[in-house]
């Protein structure tokens, strides 16, 4: 057994000892232990194979736990967790590069790998806020300038960072700084975008924030589970803990953990509603009509499934049916940015991405899965559910000039008179 | 302690795992390869992590790329000594591209449409081959293809979104665009997820680190040449004077540069480029001033020029004929008192453009010499000459358009700040995709502020 473990660990390249006797760039030291004492304590009894299983499985619940609670705490806190896990996942891979390159003291670059998420996510909260505190930003005059040049000035603050770079280039290290700038960007890319989409998904409605999350970590769970009693062949060379029967068992818990969370969320408008800023209370408020996909429908069941169950029609929400296809995204496609996350660990040698949370790694282990799920959803509701955010419309309008906003209002006209939606009667009101 | 953060792999005591596949499972595949190969898994991973580390003298050079000097110019030329040679090569080179510039946009928008895809293209498999050349991974399994594949998925991306904001009659006519539009963005995002789970199913044991590194080189490059190509492309639908401009503003600057530097240059500028001279970049920076003013001047008068490009569905092909906007109607300024001094005349008469075309050429002057500094550097770092040896004398086309890497997005930025707000075509398009219900309440919105405002009468029945 020892034997086996050992070869399969050196096979990763992964053991701590082995490292110390070969030339590696890559192997980075071990972080200190960060499990509280009273954890410590508390399974000091247990054999180590079991006190993991209940270091994890307590922290899971802590984390499930956490997450409740800010939910309950409404989207501004959700907000700013999602941009407090954005920073920290950032830090971790920038991190990661420095010790791969062993740049840590190179010249500037730790304050302009900062200073470009700064640009980054001024630019990309800019337009977010712009769009969705509308009426918040008109009425104060610096923010009114800051938005209506907004791009401009992101732009010009995004030059800063690259002429500083492009000044900073030292003569002996102009591969590694290269190395840490694409690093840097890439890192960008991913993490930025991705939580930035989960804030335009939070601000549909907290549901499209809440059931794609939680699918992804009930197929994290029950692939665990179900790879943990009945796993037997391996899915993929990069993760061998993986197995087929894991997959699978994991997607149908999956999908329907997805519709029965769904139909329980859809029943309350604090889930279902767009995410507004009032701006009477100069707070979030989450009030509204339900729209068509949150109201219970009559749906027949086919037929060969009436002959299983015995009802005839069953209700549902038609949101149910989206999170049947949000659900086999998380199972089928989530695991996907695991592997990738895996590979990346493997090439870099390292065996987690940091050591925030015990038992689990970093908070990029946590997230990996997550990666493409944030994107998939906002491109589906963007090409499924919704079209064109309205009131932007109408401001984008406003800032047209007056023929091109006689030319589309008269264009709207002829267009809504022949759906039959614009009669006379209408016309005179 | 350590293995109390091994999510999975053995810790040394029997039970370490607390992960979930018995034995047998691990036994039957997986990872148990032969010692050697995992020797020489890290073997080729330690080449390229020492490679990483190491200072830059180290890391050998890439073989130079044979010459292609056309035979007429070698045989015309070899009379003269060797630098006047390469002078006239440059200079015979320059003027060649300049004259193929003209015929281009003389052919109209949409050759240079196809123009601007081709440089792109070119770029990036330019960029992709020295990434290749450095990491040693051309021969890596579908890493090629693969890379083609994700600029492929960029451009239909990209494209596709121009594309449905200005063919937007073209594309209202035809069903399967129709479709395509509609479901633009989800169609790209599941071609881009197709590239991504090939190449995590890609990912080979020993090579796992090269692997990552072309895949990341491979995404800054898109994000280099792909989107820097589609902001010119944008630029060129607002109207060819602010694609043209721009681009000779930036070559202006280079030339002036150069020969300002040639007959004046003294100190030296920077150290990553010691060509460059303090009295070439002023020189030259005044120059293309004066040299954009003129050229906004020449250019404002042409409707060919200045009208926004539009797709005629009659007609089947790009039409620019509009009304001038104020922008390129000549206007009086008042002279400040001490030109009025200089030049003896109360005010004088310009397009409000060429005040644009100042900015526009300051910014070529200024920064845009930044992108060409960031390339010399790049070159540099990977011990390269030149990008490629495509122009006989200048190298690849990224050496002749380094210094448009910031001017593009630079005038897009300016564009969308200070010249106009949105697109109106995308606007009405997007209006169109609304619900009903929605479209009524923002025709109802619409039609009040428009009567507020006074451009639409109430009481006339338009």
């Amino acid at each position: 057994m020892n034997e086996e473990s050992e070869s399969e660990a050196k096979a990763d390249g992964e053991t701590a000892s082995d490292s110390e006797s070969r030339v590696e760039a890559a192997t980075l030291p071990p972080s200190a232990d960060d499990t509280p004492e009273v954890l410590n304590r508390a399974l000091s009894n247990l054999s180590s194979r079991w006190k993991n299983w209940w270091v994890r499985g307590i922290l899971t619940l802590a984390m499930i736990a956490f997450f409740f609670i800010i939910i309950y705490l409404g989207p501004m806190v959700l907000m700013m967790i999602v941009m407090c896990v954005q920073i920290k996942c950032f830090h971790e891979i920038i991190t990661i590069g420095y010790n791969v390159y062993h740049s840590y003291d190179l010249p500037w670059f730790r304050t302009l790998s900062w200073y470009f998420l700064l640009c980054v996510n001024y630019f990309f909260y800019g337009e977010t806020v712009t769009d969705y505190f509308f009426t918040l930003v008109q009425r104060e005059e610096p923010l009114r300038i800051l938005s209506k040049y907004h791009r401009f000035i992101s732009f010009t603050l995004y030059l800063t960072g690259f002429c500083m770079f492009v000044l900073s280039l030292v003569k002996k290290h102009y591969r590694l700084q290269f190395y840490m700038f694409g690093w840097t960007h890439v890192t960008l890319l991913i993490v930025v975008t991705q939580s930035h989409l989960v804030i335009h998904n939070l601000f549909e409605g907290m549901i499209w924030f809440i059931v794609p999350i939680s699918c992804v970590i009930c197929n994290d769970i029950m692939a665990y589970m179900f790879g943990f009693f009945f796993g037997r062949t391996p899915l993929i060379k990069l993760s061998p803990k993986k197995t087929w029967e894991g997959f699978i068992g994991g997607f149908f818990a999956t999908v329907v953990f997805g519709l029965l969370l769904s139909y329980v969320m859809s029943g309350y408008r604090c889930f279902v509603c767009p995410v507004e800023y009032n701006n009477d209370t100069n707070s979030f408020t989450v009030d509204c009509e339900p729209s068509g996909l949150f109201r219970l429908q009559e749906y027949n069941i086919p037929g060969v499934i009436q002959s299983i169950i015995g009802w005839k029609t069953v209700r549902m929400y038609p949101f149910q049916i989206h999170s049947i296809a949000l659900s086999t995204f998380a199972s089928l496609i989530g695991p996907f940015g695991g592997f990738f996350a895996s590979g990346f660990k493997r090439a870099f040698k390292i065996k987690d991405f940091a050591n925030t949370i015990p038992g689990h790694g970093g908070i990029m282990d946590r997230f990996d899965c997550q990666y493409l799920m944030a994107t998939f959803v906002n491109v589906y509701i963007a090409s499924f559910i919704r079209g064109p955010n309205p009131s932007k419309l109408v401001q984008q309008f406003l800032t047209l000039r007056p023929d091109q906003q006689l030319h589309i209002f008269n264009t709207l006209k002829s267009h809504l008179t022949d759906k039959g939606m614009l009669t006379a009667a209408t016309e005179d009101k | 302690m350590w293995e109390l953060r091994h999510r999975g792999g053995g810790g040394p005591g029997p039970g370490g795992e607390a992960a979930a596949p018995p034995r047998e499972g691990e036994a039957a595949g997986g990872d148990h390869e032969t010692e050697s190969t995992s020797d020489k898994e890290t073997d080729i991973d330690d080449r390229y992590g020492d490679l990483d580390s190491r200072t830059d003298s180290d890391i050998p050079e890439i073989p130079p790329s044979l010459d292609r000097t056309p035979e007429i110019l070698k045989k015309a030329l070899s009379g003269l000594s060797s630098r006047w040679k390469n002078w006239w090569i440059r200079g015979i080179l320059t003027l060649t591209m300049i004259s193929l510039f003209f015929l281009i946009i003389y052919m109209g928008s949409f050759m240079l449409m196809l123009l601007v895809l081709s440089i792109q293209v070119k770029c990036f498999h330019e960029i992709i081959t020295i990434g290749y050349r450095v990491y040693h991974s051309y021969d890596l399994p579908w890493f090629r293809t693969l890379s083609w594949y994700f600029l492929l998925c960029v451009n239909y991306f990209f494209y596709g979104e121009t594309v449905a904001d200005y063919f937007a009659t073209f594309v209202q006519r035809e069903e399967q665009l129709q479709f395509l539009i509609r479901y633009h963005r989800f169609i790209s995002f599941a071609l881009y997820l197709a590239g991504f789970c090939m190449f995590v199913l890609s990912l080979v044991k020993k090579h796992y680190r090269l692997q990552f590194y072309m895949f990341a080189w491979t995404h800054v490059t898109l994000l280099i040449t792909v989107t820097q190509s589609h902001l010119v492309i944008q630029n060129l639908f607002e109207g060819m004077i602010w694609f043209l401009v721009p681009i000779s503003s930036v070559i202006c600057n280079d030339i002036a540069a150069y020969i300002f530097g040639f007959f004046f240059g003294r100190t030296p500028l920077i150290k990553l480029s010691p060509k460059k001279t303090w009295e070439g970049f002023i020189g030259g920076f005044f120059s293309t001033v004066i040299f954009g003013f003129i050229a906004a001047y020449l250019l404002s008068k042409y409707q060919y020029f200045v009208c926004p490009v539009e797709y005629r569905s009659d007609v089947n092909s790009f039409v620019t004929e509009c009304e001038p906007s104020e922008l390129f109607q000549l206007q009086s300024y008042s002279l400040p008192p001490f030109l009025k001094a200089v030049l003896r005349r109360e005010s004088v008469s310009m397009y409000p453009f060429q005040i644009h075309s100042i900015a526009l050429s300051t910014f070529a002057s200024l920064i845009g010499p930044f992108g060409g500094f960031f390339a010399s550097g790049f070159k540099r770092a990977f011990k390269i000459k030149d990008f490629a040896n495509t122009i006989p004398g200048h190298g690849g086309i990224m050496d002749r358009f380094d210094c448009q890497y910031l001017m593009a997005t630079f005038v897009h930025v300016y564009i969308t700040s200070f010249i106009r707000g949105p697109n109106p075509s995308k606007v009405l398009q997007q209006l169109l995709v609304l619900q009903p219900e929605q479209q009524l309440n923002i025709y109802k919105t619409l039609k009040t502020h428009l009567i507020e405002k006074g451009i639409l009468q109430p009481t006339l029945k338009v």
